[in-house]
């Protein structure tokens, strides 16, 4: 950076995000479960009548109707999962184990142990494809699965977030396949074009393993992005790119080693040690409870380029210098607001 | 333009066999002629009607002979395969499916005759890995060529159907790259796989699976053959199904095998004659394998009529595949617990 720049203390719409938060964690309760019952509305002249007519069952009716239908669900999804009667998308995108094994126990870490905030939700668009690009940080990829649980619970629209990933991910027995049933696809121009052509909500780490293997004493300095990858992708599909800030990831496993010759034999890219990890075993793989804020900023536009923008090199680079810029600026914002890194 | 005189080869088996039956009662082809090595059972005989069966092998060149005198303006190449054809196996196979086609390339340069060429190949030339995209277009090859099995002996063929385009431009060439077929009467590697009681899959793998029905895929070869389409075309049905799930559709039980020990159990199946994967198969089985097949539809102007789900569940009907896991028996256990539930109320 050559000048000096302001750093605006307050984001504009933080207040405003707080009080719709409150909004929104009420509607977040119902997902993975059935919608509420309506309240009983007892003071109906119909209903007391009922009551008198059959004593027995009515008083109890109301309550057990929902854990009755909870089962009911239970079941009907373990039967579908039984028979194989459910749809996977050509990417092996599996949106009923997702919904109902894969994001439910993400809720309790989301809501009580990293207490996501979520700014800027609005900038999120409610369909059609877009591109979140956000910061990487980490040791293990928790700050991408929390950015896919607030779109998917906090959202209006309740989205999913198609996540891309390194191939490493997909090499891998077992978290290979369950990347793939929980939306993710490799990291590569064909998938991302193909994905945000079909309207999806596309989600990429451009860091990679830079950004979440980086050690601790370079918290929230942002690695380089890639060749850019991510930006002819989007000016070949024309949707915008929105830049999203994850601050809290990088205090939940500080890395303050790499042990490489042991990264070497396991073909990993790094392999950490934090002041926990690996002296307290795993004791030491639980995360530390950071207050988390995840920002999604202003949508920057690719459709204004023309046809041909993602050949023109210098465009590329000057756009994802902008949105590298403007992650880095609203990190930088985000951590002056921040008093304390566990109680936000 | 309609074609005059047809030759399809590998007509024993069910692509081909079937292929000439169209053919044969087809008005507009005046002449449709089968080669095999051996001759088609007798159901398939009756079935291609006109049709006249010449015994040849197409790696020897009397094929070229067969090709001049009879005039033959269309060859449909449908005799590459992914079935070794007996205990004899993989060897004869390769090459059946390599010199074979080279040997069927050359009598078609030489013969002044030959107008059209139909190549079935299979998407298999795409390769298999984690590196790979999901969905495959035409302009794509494998990341790391296939090293041996089918996939290579596809990636071969289809390596000489170009280098024959090149050298034979008057001729119109179209080249089929089909996913694995499913249909209650084909016969393949895949639908045995899915017929064993136990179902053997690589643990902490789930591929990916597209399937094209066998009726899809005469109507395809059928369309290429008498309407005049060159080019390269993915050919699958929409849709995709994971392994497990298939799995779980047929009523089968999945065994998952630690990847270590999958070579010896596909030794232990071949051995037992039960099903006869490959290598490159068994990497398919990891990662799976979708192509793109919107120039098929555009293009090429023809939409499978089943999905990949709907020529599963038609296999799994037409086989009468009688379901380990009962699909009643688990519907009657969700009504008992929900009536359990019900009377605890």
């Amino acid at each position: 950076m050559a000048e000096a720049r302001v750093i605006p203390l307050h984001g504009a719409d933080r207040e405003a995000s707080r009080r719709r938060r409150g909004a929104a964690q009420a509607r977040t309760q119902a997902l993975g479960q059935l919608p509420e019952p309506p309240p009983p509305s007892s003071l109906s002249p119909s209903r007391e009548s009922a009551h008198e007519s059959a004593p027995e069952p009515e008083p109890t009716s109301s309550e057990p109707a929902a854990w009755e239908r909870h089962l009911a669900d239970l079941l009907s999804f373990a039967r579908r999962r039984i028979q194989g009667d459910y749809e996977v998308d050509e990417f092996g995108f599996d949106p009923d184990l997702t919904d109902h094994i894969l994001m439910p126990p993400l809720r309790p870490l989301y809501e009580k142990w990293f207490r996501v905030e979520t700014i800027g939700m609005h900038n999120v668009p409610g369909e059609g494809g877009a591109l979140i690009v956000a910061n990487h940080s980490g040791t293990l990829p928790l700050d991408a699965t929390m950015t896919a649980f607030a779109v998917r619970a906090d959202h209006p629209k309740r989205r999913h977030l198609r996540m891309l990933g390194a191939d490493l991910v997909f090499k891998t027995p077992v978290l290979g396949a369950l990347a793939r049933k929980s939306g993710q696809t490799l990291a590569c121009n064909p998938d991302a074009e193909r994905l945000l052509r079909s309207g999806e909500l596309v989600g990429v780490w451009p860091e990679g393993f830079k950004g979440i293997g980086k050690p601790f004493k370079d918290r929230y300095k942002l690695q380089r992005f890639g060749r850019g990858g991510f930006v002819s992708a989007a000016l070949n599909t024309g949707v915008p790119i929105i830049p999203c800030s994850i601050v809290g990831a990088e205090e939940i496993y500080p890395m303050i080693g790499d042990l490489k010759a042991l990264a070497r034999l396991f073909g990993f890219p790094y392999f950490p040690v934090t002041p926990f990890f690996p002296f307290l075993g795993p004791l030491g793989a639980i995360p530390l409870p950071s207050k988390w804020y995840i920002e999604f900023g202003e949508p920057i536009r690719t459709d204004v380029y023309g046809e041909h923008a993602a050949d023109d090199p210098m465009l590329v680079f000057n756009l994802t210098d902008q949105v590298r810029e403007t992650i880095q600026q609203t990190l930088y914002r985000l951590l002056t607001q921040r008093r304390n890194v566990f109680l936000g | 333009m309609a074609p005059k005189v047809v030759l399809v080869t590998g007509c024993s088996r069910f692509l081909g066999g079937h292929l000439a039956a169209r053919f044969a009662a087809n008005p507009d082809v005046e002449r449709v002629l089968g080669v095999d090595t051996e001759p088609p059972s007798r159901d398939l005989l009756r079935r291609m009607g006109r049709a006249e069966f010449v015994r040849a092998d197409i790696r020897n060149p009397l094929i070229a002979k067969v090709i001049a005198t009879a005039h033959v303006d269309t060859v449909v190449h449908a005799s590459v395969t992914a079935n070794p054809a007996g205990p004899a196996g993989r060897t004869a196979m390769k090459e059946m499916n390599v010199i074979g086609t080279m040997q069927l390339l050359a009598a078609c340069q030489k013969s002044p005759h030959v107008r059209k060429l139909v190549v079935k190949s299979t998407s298999a030339v795409y390769g298999s890995s984690s590196r790979d995209p999901a969905v495959f277009t035409e302009d794509m090859g494998p990341k790391d060529l296939p090293s041996s099995g089918y996939a290579k002996d596809a990636v071969e063929v289809e390596g000489y159907v170009r280098g024959f385009a090149r050298r034979r431009p008057d001729v119109d060439v179209t080249a089929l790259r089909f996913t694995n077929f499913i249909g209650p009467r084909i016969d393949t590697v895949l639908t045995r796989y899915f017929a064993l009681p136990v179902v053997p899959t690589v643990l902490g793998y789930d591929a990916r699976v597209q399937l094209l029905h066998s009726e899809d895929a005469l109507a395809v070869l059928e369309r290429a053959t008498l309407h005049d389409l060159p080019g390269v075309y993915n050919v699958g049905g929409d849709g995709v199904l994971l392994l497990s799930q298939a799995i779980r559709r047929a009523g089968r039980i999945n065994l998952p095998v630690p990847s270590g020990a999958v070579p010896m159990m596909g030794r232990l199946f071949r051995s037992a004659r039960l099903v006869d994967f490959s290598p490159d198969q068994m990497r398919f089985l990891n990662w799976g394998r979708v192509v793109d097949t919107t120039l098929l539809k555009q293009e090429f102007g023809f939409t499978p009529r089943w999905t990949t789900q709907q020529a599963f569940d038609d296999y799994v009907s037409g086989r009468a595949l009688r379901p380990i896991i009962d699909p009643e028996l688990v519907a009657s256990v969700e009504r008992g617990v929900l009536d359990v539930a019900a009377r605890l109320r």
